[in-house]
């Protein structure tokens, strides 16, 4: 049987962003792809050069529309480190609590994404309907439904009134209880698992080679979180990383489920030790030197090299983001699968492409 | 699949999730960041606001007493009223009105102009 070379994407019903992969099949196998991206560039980076250090806190949280808050935080991480600042208790926990409800965001949006791929619809907008409550207190507490901009350089901009945690808790339990109705559909269903169940394959040994990062790196049996590190509030909460080791489609999913479980009990703690006080300290100066900074994203570890020259504008903001480690990844996964798979594995990556190109 | 079975009958009972927009607006809670106004009897044109927004939305002529202002390029993030020593930028918790092309906003001392 001869071979055909068809292109999967830039424009796929599937993806939501613009990844285009050129895939050799032979039958309906797939035997060769390659991964191309430069559709989405917008050279963030060099911008980052241009603007003023405390401008760019807004300018990186526009890298990622999902995990905008945690693109900030480790940006404003990054110039509290080169700068010397000690940010004060409450906003350490505040800062957990924003990340946290990202995450949950994050991972609902994916679930209800990785459902509508094997066209379970219903599912998706279950899930959806459940991270609109997630949103609609993002909007109530970072004061926009996407686009927190509540990090600052020297703490949090907005702190939270005591009304507003109230809700806040009230919201995550909301969601808690939604989500334990939805999640035994994606656990047990039999159709669920005939898409998801040994497709796109890596294992503890590939995903370590390929540098898999994240969920992927902890649905391969590898126990590793950026968390664990202690960076803002989580030193404290005795934080463990959650691990499944089938290495598949399903795996991600069951990982993605538990973590967002995990999410609403670390963002209800955050919310309970949150200590009296200032959530931010005033910052004066310009930093200088250079950094590397590194935190736990929905989709996996954010590397942030920052380099300044001790004037208003930095010298070099370099971006590393997790969906770079794992489209390597693909050409380890695909090979192998059925045509009919290939966007079900393709999305259990939790592609983010924009925040790849930057 | 059965697990679904009371999900399908509460779908029939529950009211619609989506709201017909234009006929129902649904109220912003208090501190959404929704569009920023100008209060030119307290504004001195320091420029302040120019230097902190990241998107460059606001410029300010010193000499001629001018600020210009593209709402279209604001991102909303509250920097200038955060900034303004005077307090004459103010937040409000209400999204601007659709529009089919760009303009400018010119305020000169204690009057407000629109050109479009």
């Amino acid at each position: 049987m001869g071979r055909i070379t068809a292109p999967f994407g830039p424009q796929h019903p599937v993806l939501p962003e613009p990844l285009h992969l050129n895939i050799t099949y032979e039958d309906e196998k797939v035997v060769d792809l390659s991964p191309a991206i430069g559709y989405v560039h917008r050279g963030l980076e060099k911008l980052a050069e241009t603007k003023e250090y405390t401008q760019n806190v807004f300018l990186v949280e526009r890298v990622c529309g999902i995990c905008s808050f945690m693109h900030a935080m480790t940006y404003c991480m990054g110039i509290e480190e080169l700068m010397g600042i000690e940010i004060p208790p409450r906003a350490k926990y505040l800062r957990v609590f924003y990340s946290e409800i990202s995450r949950i965001h994050s991972h609902l949006l994916w679930l209800g994404l990785f459902a509508d791929a094997f066209g379970f619809e219903n599912l998706f907008m279950q899930y959806w309907a459940a991270r609109e409550k997630i949103v609609d207190l993002m909007e109530l507490t970072g004061g926009h439904r996407i686009i927190l901009s509540s990090c600052s350089i020297g703490g949090i901009r907005r702190d939270l009134s005591t009304e507003q945690i109230r809700i806040a808790e009230d919201t995550l339990r909301h969601v808690k209880n939604e989500v334990e109705r939805i999640n035994p559909i994606i656990m047990k269903d039999y159709t669920v698992k005939k898409r998801t169940v040994g497709k796109g394959i890596l294992t503890k040994e590939d995903a370590l080679k390929y540098g898999a990062v994240g969920p992927m790196l902890r649905a391969s049996g590898i126990a590793q979180d950026l968390r664990q590190t202690g960076y803002a509030g989580y030193g404290d909460m005795g934080f463990e990383p959650i691990v499944e080791t089938d290495c598949d489609s399903y795996a991600r999913g069951v990982v993605r489920v538990r973590e967002t479980y995990q999410s609403i009990e670390l963002a209800l703690e955050a919310l309970s030790r949150l200590p009296e006080g200032e959530a931010a300290v005033k910052v004066k100066g310009n930093p200088e030197g250079e950094t590397i900074q590194r935190v736990e994203q929905p989709r996996g570890e954010v590397l942030y090299y920052i380099k300044a020259n001790g004037s208003k504008n930095l010298e070099r903001l370099r971006i590393r983001t997790p969906t770079f480690a794992h489209v390597p990844c693909l050409l380890k996964m695909l090979p192998g699968c059925d045509m009919a798979d290939v966007p079900v594995i393709i999305l259990s990556i939790d592609p983010c492409i924009s925040c790849t190109e930057r | 699949m059965a697990i679904m079975i009371p999900n399908v009958i509460k779908n029939f009972t529950h009211r619609p999730r989506t709201r017909l927009y234009p006929i129902e607006v649904r109220q912003l809670p208090l501190g959404v960041r929704g569009h920023i106004e100008f209060d030119m009897e307290k504004c001195i044109f320091c420029s302040i606001c120019a230097k902190r927004c990241p998107s460059d939305a606001i410029v300010v002529d010193r000499k001629a007493k001018t600020l210009t202002f593209d709402p279209l390029r604001c991102i909303v993030c509250e920097a200038c009223v955060e900034g303004c020593t005077k307090d004459s930028i103010s937040m409000f918790e209400k999204w601007r009105s659709p529009v089919i092309a760009r303009y400018n906003e010119v305020y000169k001392p204690a009057e407000k102009e629109e050109t479009i």
